[in-house]
């Protein structure tokens, strides 16, 4: 990771416990990220508008506003990748939260370590030597100007279901387990929660796919996983 | 063979639907009973009955025959001594005459007979015409004179009587039954003696009594059936409310715990349902108490768990920074960097099997389910795991089957399960190698952990499960681990429904061996690991498989 992409971070926290979002600042900023913290569910839209952050820290308990409805705010009018930060290991939570927007989460007690390398995973950019165009299903993936068209009209992804639409739609012919996309999309080395991957292919359904009900972009291979749809060559 | 078993089969069918009639009901145990015990009342009532009218019509009939007869044998004797006094020897027509006078006079009535024989004595009478026997028409004398009777009447005086089979109405009728009574008549010149029978058919009595005994078993049975039919009905209205009562009782162990029972009257049966629904409401009240304090316990976990764990989240990342910092400090601040972070792994790993535990005891504990296949997850488990064993001086080697061992289950449970008998292993493997096994059948998949180590001393592969249970408590606190990590991963295997089994031998090692069903909630037979396979309990132990019992653990919840 060079310093001078390290830079570009800016980093939201949005966490009531003042130590804690000290304590976030001080290693955040060791690391090179450029932190601010808001203290309060009600202010973070403002903050987000204000600030304009690379990626949010976002605690699932606050005062004033609950974190599952800032996450929601947040991702009516920002793709900014999200993060949170869940005491709770309890499945329903963590599954409220990835419903509602959030790209990734930390458990705590977190390590540092942990923490940034989730957050260095949201601010990698999936640019490889990349073709100019990519096709998937009857859609049009422009790699170099981060968007989706289906026809003329363009479809407003977040930079995670952007990562998982191209993931898939660069090997058509390639079944990717949750496994697989976990490493490719989420820049998990180890076995982590599959979870992630089946909240985010049902939202990227609900955005690109015409009927969710019956996905023609991104297919499920029972029992392995996903693979991305026929290109439709519509003459 | 096929067919006859399956007819056996066949046989068996309505008998068996008898048998669980029988066993089940209350009531047709008592209309059985009632049908069988009235039945050998009925029974024995009627034999008595019969007894007495049966005397009671002999005992008529055979005074009446005594009478008759009695007459007949005086007006014979005297008709024998008229005849003596006219001079008369030849006692043939005699005889005859005297037939003829003692026969029925009523030829449409015949109901007795006469016979006589003789002569007796040893002396031939004169002429042949002076031989008996004789009888009056429709005797067959032959099948109607007992012997014992004629031999009585021959050697002594007086009159002698017997019941017999006779043969009345001509020699082609079948005998019936009758009274024989029988004298001595004297014929006194010539010293000689004959025999005077009367011969009493009894068919009219028979009649009666075949009519009786028809009636009587008519009434019997209809008394039978009644009795039976008086038992199903009483029977009914007592069983009719309990067996409303086992449905009620079924519903509430179903859960449904606002059914109740309808009170009706005030009798035994409704006083039996109003204790029966205050049981019920009382069981609901506790129920629901202990519901609303497993919720509230369940509330208070994971407030403690939140409120705890952010505090943590800060120490520890104060921790890290002091940590990276250490090598600025002095010695002694450099230490104390060291011990704060590592103690706080261990406070931390702690924590969260503290309130795994807590999950489990407060039963939110559920089964997030996934088909994945076990070589894989131990490959990973194992790939994890390795540093730690490593640490520990421990080569961990995994031995997996060609074949897939696919199966249902939560994989991150299933995951934990195998990272803490690994860990496990590792602490306790004194720096040998450890195994660890996979292996499958139809119905379940196994994992298994060996050691090489402290092992266990007998009696102990029980207590490994127990919470903060340590082999060894002299040496304990320098192993590191939190004394759950066992106990977890039997709370895991029982939610899965598998069992977790433990053998040991002191300073040889010890074996874990988790097997889980391909589907949760099934059955498991611990059988994927073979006794004689390498890694098995039986090697490892080194001598009689019988000594080590296996402890099965958690399968049976």
């Amino acid at each position: 990771m060079d310093i001078s992409r390290a830079h570009r971070g800016r980093v939201l926290v949005i966490d009531d416990d003042s130590s804690l979002a000290e304590m976030l600042t001080i290693v955040l900023r060791n690391e090179g990220f450029e932190p601010r913290v808001c203290g309060n569910g009600a202010l973070a839209l403002s903050s987000v508008r204000d600030f304009r952050p690379d990626v949010v820290l976002l605690d699932l308990m606050l005062p004033g506003k609950d974190g599952t409805d800032v996450c929601h705010e947040i991702r009516a009018e920002s793709g900014v990748p999200i993060i949170m930060l869940t005491a709770k290991s309890d499945t329903v939570d963590i599954v409220l939260g990835l419903e509602a927007g959030a790209d990734d989460y930390v458990v705590k007690p977190f390590k540092p370590k942990e923490l940034v390398a989730r957050i260095r995973a949201r601010l990698r950019t999936f640019d490889e030597a990349a073709p100019a165009d990519v096709e998937i299903g009857d859609l049009v993936i422009d790699v170099a100007g981060h968007t989706v068209k289906r026809g003329d009209e363009s479809l407003p992804l977040t930079p995670l279901e952007f990562d998982l639409l191209l993931c898939l739609a660069r090997k058509p012919w390639q079944v990717f387990t949750r496994e697989v996309l976990l490493e490719q999309v989420w820049g998990y080395r180890h076995a982590a929660d599959t979870r992630l991957v089946n909240v985010h292919v049902q939202r990227l359904r609900s955005k690109v796919e015409l009927d969710p009900e019956n996905p023609t972009i991104v297919l499920t291979v029972r029992g392995v996983g996903y693979k991305a749809g026929e290109p439709a060559r519509t003459p | 063979m096929v067919s006859s078993r399956s007819a056996v089969h066949a046989v068996g069918a309505p008998a068996r639907w008898l048998v669980v009639g029988w066993r089940r009901s209350i009531q047709a145990r008592v209309v059985m009973s009632v049908l069988a015990l009235s039945a050998i009342l009925a029974f024995l009532a009627g034999w008595v009955l019969l007894r007495q009218v049966t005397e009671g019509l002999l005992d008529s009939k055979q005074q009446a025959a005594l009478t008759q007869a009695a007459a007949g044998i005086d007006t014979a004797q005297s008709n024998l001594d008229e005849a003596e006094l006219s001079g008369s020897f030849d006692i043939g027509p005699v005889l005859n005459q005297l037939i003829e006078v003692l026969s029925p006079r009523d030829q449409s009535h015949v109901d007795y007979g006469v016979v006589v024989i003789g002569p007796m004595s040893a002396v031939r009478p004169q002429r042949a015409t002076s031989w008996a026997p004789r009888s009056s028409a429709e005797i067959d004398i032959d099948r109607s004179l007992p012997a014992d009777l004629v031999a009585k009447v021959k050697s002594q005086p007086g009159s002698w009587w017997a019941y017999s089979r006779v043969g009345f109405g001509g020699p082609t009728a079948q005998p019936t039954p009758g009274l024989v009574v029988g004298s001595q008549i004297q014929v006194t010149n010539t010293g000689q003696s004959y025999g005077l029978f009367y011969v009493f058919p009894l068919q009219e009595q028979q009649a009666t009594l075949a009519v009786v005994v028809r009636a009587l078993v008519a009434a019997g049975t209809i008394l039978v059936v009644l009795l039976a039919f008086i038992a199903w009905v009483v029977t009914r209205q007592v069983v009719t409310p309990v067996r409303l009562a086992r449905r009620i009782a079924e519903r509430l162990a179903a859960g449904r715990l606002e059914e109740r029972m309808h009170v009706r009257g005030e009798d035994d049966l409704a006083r039996l349902a109003k204790s029966f629904n205050q049981m019920a409401t009382n069981l609901q009240r506790q129920i629901y108490r202990l519901e609303e304090l497993s919720r509230v316990q369940q509330r208070f976990v994971a407030d403690v768990s939140h409120e705890l764990r952010t505090p943590l989240t800060t120490v520890r990342m104060a921790s890290e920074v002091l940590f990276e910092a250490r090598a600025g400090f002095d010695a002694a601040t450099q230490r104390s960097a060291e011990l704060l972070h590592d103690q706080l792994d261990r406070f931390e790993t702690l924590l969260t099997d503290l309130l795994e535990i807590s999950r489990f005891d407060a039963g939110a504990a559920s089964l997030e389910l996934t088909e994945f296949d076990l070589r894989d997850l131990a490959r990973q488990t194992a790939a994890a795991m390795r540093p730690v064993a490593e640490r520990a001086g421990s080569e961990l080697r995994l031995i997996v089957p060609a074949v897939a061992c696919v199966l249902h289950a939560d994989v991150r449970r299933v995951e934990r399960i195998a990272r803490n008998l690994i860990s496990n292993a590792a602490q306790y493997g004194e720096g040998r190698p450890i195994d660890v096994t996979v292996r499958s059948d139809a119905e379940s998949v196994s994992l298994l952990v060996r050691d090489r180590g402290v092992g266990l001393q007998p009696g102990e592969e029980a207590l490994v499960f127990n919470r903060f249970w340590r082999a060894d408590p002299a040496r304990a606190r320098t192993r590191g681990g939190t004394g759950l990590g066992l106990s977890i991963a039997l709370e895991d295997t029982a939610l899965h429904g598998g069992s977790l089994d433990a053998w040991g031998a002191p300073g040889r090692g010890s074996v874990f061996r988790c097997t889980l069903p391909r589907q949760p909630g099934h059955a498991v037979h611990p059988l994927p690991i073979a006794l004689d396979q390498p890694g098995s309990p039986a090697e490892l132990v080194g001598g009689p498989y019988a000594h080590y019992p296996q402890i099965t653990s958690g399968g049976a919840r």
